[in-house]
């Protein structure tokens, strides 16, 4: 993990204007939050090709839509809470159902939004999301994967929704997508194993991995074997990956920064439960909407540290004997 | 008898030089509030402190002893953001103490990032997420009509927000149900999240929207006290049709600096709060 920081929205914006250079057929739309979902780089640089509809998501949602059945890759942004809530039946009805090249790309997804509280929070887009059929769920666990899930996202033909966050956040990857010097390729429904573990596997996704990692790090110094797997496609899950991480380590334990409920701890269970189950544990937001606050301290708060893994690890391990 | 509100004309000087006076106190706590917090939203707090003003203070029927008075007027705050003016003014009017006020935004705070009306005495509705209060306020106006109440319902709108499809949809039922408890105010500041409202969404003709929806519409300064005060009492004498206050308003009133940068058509001062040291010049100014 790198000291550097930077927001997963920064990289997203940044990966936009890239894409508008080689992509003439992308068009960007946003509902008055450009600014801080950061296609404003893109709205500077190809004016003709980006929309603002102010603020209005369900009109956002069904133009991408509309964009999309005259042929373009429509990215329609805005809060994580606003395009999920605001614009879900517009987006299962002019979106997902038919198959459209919609890309519903979101920022401040989860509490991490800090300070402005619960109206900004989103802690069901995950579950919501991946409710859908035909829907691609993505949730990038830093700048550097951010950048080549935009482009991956953009050449898939259909509908996705991509969570992101609002804080500058430490890099995982090297740039370029590297990992242990080893260079990675991003495939999307397929996970990336950061770290095989005998003693049990952690599963985490979007800001969780860099918990997941430290907490597999302290592990370690407890002579414990905990391996990560970064889930940065919801879905279609890489069902794969966690059933060889289950019978391998026998113990899982999920990270994300949703509600427990539906999200990617919902995802692992339906996987395990039909397939091996093992014993297995989920952090997350426990079905409370939060408060306003410091994002870090809500972390602490509302159990989303790297030590509130680490003791349900240590409670999963147990379970298993 | 409360004791704010349910007050009519004459409005005298010495009022408004009273309630003037409090609006400057409402616009410095808000700036104070939000540098403390580090976050929160001040252009739209300034440009609404003087309808907030003049509702808390004179106008509305409400008793800071009592937040659950039955007869109380309702006030929702549909552009949720700009909770800092009604923070300052609750805390002002003797729902909570002021010191409250400098833990806005911050873990266990009574004061969240948007209004929570579980958490926050004196706040009648949640909101934050922007559309949902015109309908809320209809909701509350046919039950009081159903409940033989005489109390009536403000709320205060944005103009960005006014975007949101939803507002029209409660503007056409309002009218259908004639609710004519229902004082709309819109703060027209001209500008959104991100720039002039001409640029990102433009709401013109907004007046004629209203009418074209069976609105009653009155537009003002809304700077000017008296013409505040004087269009909630006439929105009150309007039977049978919903009235809009379209309160002509600039966003960041009362601090120079960040009035120029939204008239050069800038927006940072949207949703960013002022540094110490810009918050020590925009108290001299609002103080002199
Ligand atoms: C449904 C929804 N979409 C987006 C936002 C983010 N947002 C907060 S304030 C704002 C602009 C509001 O403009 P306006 O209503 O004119 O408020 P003012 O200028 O008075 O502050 C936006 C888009 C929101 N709070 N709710």
């Amino acid at each position: 993990m790198s000291e550097r920081l930077e927001a997963t929205r920064n990289a997203y914006g940044e990966a936009l204007v890239e894409l508008g250079r080689t992509n003439k057929n992308v068009v960007v739309l946003d509902a008055d939050l450009s600014p801080s979902t950061k296609t404003s780089k893109f709205a500077e640089e190809f004016p003709e090709r980006f929309f603002d509809v102010g603020v209005a998501e369900a009109n956002l949602i069904s133009m991408a839509a509309g964009f999309a059945s005259a042929g373009k890759t429509a990215f329609a942004s805005t809060f994580s809470v606003f395009g999920t809530e605001k614009g879900l039946n517009q987006f299962k009805q002019s979106a997902a159902y038919p198959k459209l090249n919609v890309k519903l790309v979101v920022t401040h997804g989860g509490i991490s939004v800090g300070e402005d509280g619960v109206s900004h929070f989103c802690i069901e887009d995950i579950a919501v999301m991946r409710s859908l059929p035909n829907v691609t769920v993505v949730v990038p666990a830093d700048a550097v994967e951010t950048r080549v899930a935009t482009k991956a996202i953009a050449e898939y033909e259909g509908p996705v929704f991509m969570r992101l966050s609002r804080p500058k956040t430490p890099l995982i990857y090297e740039e370029g997508y590297r990992y242990a010097g080893t260079d990675l390729t991003f495939h999307l429904g397929k996970s990336v194993t950061l770290k095989e573990g005998e003693d049990v596997t952690i599963v985490a996704t979007g800001l969780m991995v860099v918990e997941a990692l430290v907490a597999a790090s302290d592990l370690a110094k407890e002579g414990i074997d905990a391996g990560v797997i970064n889930v940065h496609t919801i879905k279609p899950l890489d069902q794969e990956a966690i059933l060889r991480a289950a019978r391998k380590s026998g113990a899982i334990v999920t990270a994300e920064e949703h509600n427990i409920l539906g999200g990617l701890g919902g995802a692992v269970a339906e996987v395990l439960v039909e397939n091996t189950p093992v014993p297995m544990a989920r952090v997350g937001i426990r079905n409370s909407f939060g408060e306003s606050g410091p994002w870090k301290e809500l972390f602490a708060k509302y159990g989303l540290t790297s030590s509130d893994i680490l003791k349900k690890v240590k409670e999963v391990m147990k379970r298993r004997g | 008898m409360a004791p704010f509100g349910g007050k009519t004309a004459p409005h005298d000087e010495d009022l408004i030089k009273k309630l003037d006076a409090i609006a400057l106190s409402l616009r410095s706590d808000s700036l104070i509030m939000t540098t403390k917090a580090c976050s929160g939203h001040i252009g739209g707090s300034l440009s609404a402190a003087d309808i907030v003003a003049a509702l808390y203070f004179h106008h509305l029927r409400h008793d800071p002893k009592n937040p659950d008075w039955e007869d109380r007027g309702r006030f929702i705050l549909s552009k949720g953001h700009a909770c800092p003016v009604i923070y300052a003014a609750l805390a002002k009017a003797g729902y909570f103490s002021r010191e409250e006020l400098w833990a806005l935004r911050k873990i266990g705070s009574i004061l969240q990032g948007h209004p929570d009306m579980r958490r926050t005495p004196g706040i009648e509705t949640s909101t934050g997420t922007l559309g949902q209060g015109l309908s809320i306020g209809e909701g509350m106006a046919l039950a009081a009509r159903l409940d033989g109440k005489s109390y009536r319902v403000y709320v205060l709108l944005g103009d960005g927000e006014l975007d949101e499809g939803q507002v029209w949809e409660a503007a056409m039922s309002a009218s259908h149900y004639r609710i004519d408890n229902l004082t709309a105010i819109v703060d027209l500041n001209s500008h959104q999240l991100s720039g002039c409202t001409d640029k990102i969404m433009s709401l013109r003709p907004v007046a004629d929207k209203w009418r074209a929806f069976g609105w009653h519409v009155i537009e003002i300064d809304g700077h000017q006290m008296k013409q505040i005060l004087d269009s909630l009492d006439e929105a009150e004498r309007i039977k049978d049709k919903p009235t809009v206050i379209i309160a002509h308003t600039n966003k960041g009133k009362g601090v120079s600096f960040i009035e120029k940068s939204f008239a050069e058509g800038h927006s940072e001062y949207h949703g960013i709060p002022l540094t110490e040291s810009e918050l020590a010049q925009a108290l001299e100014e609002l103080h002199e």
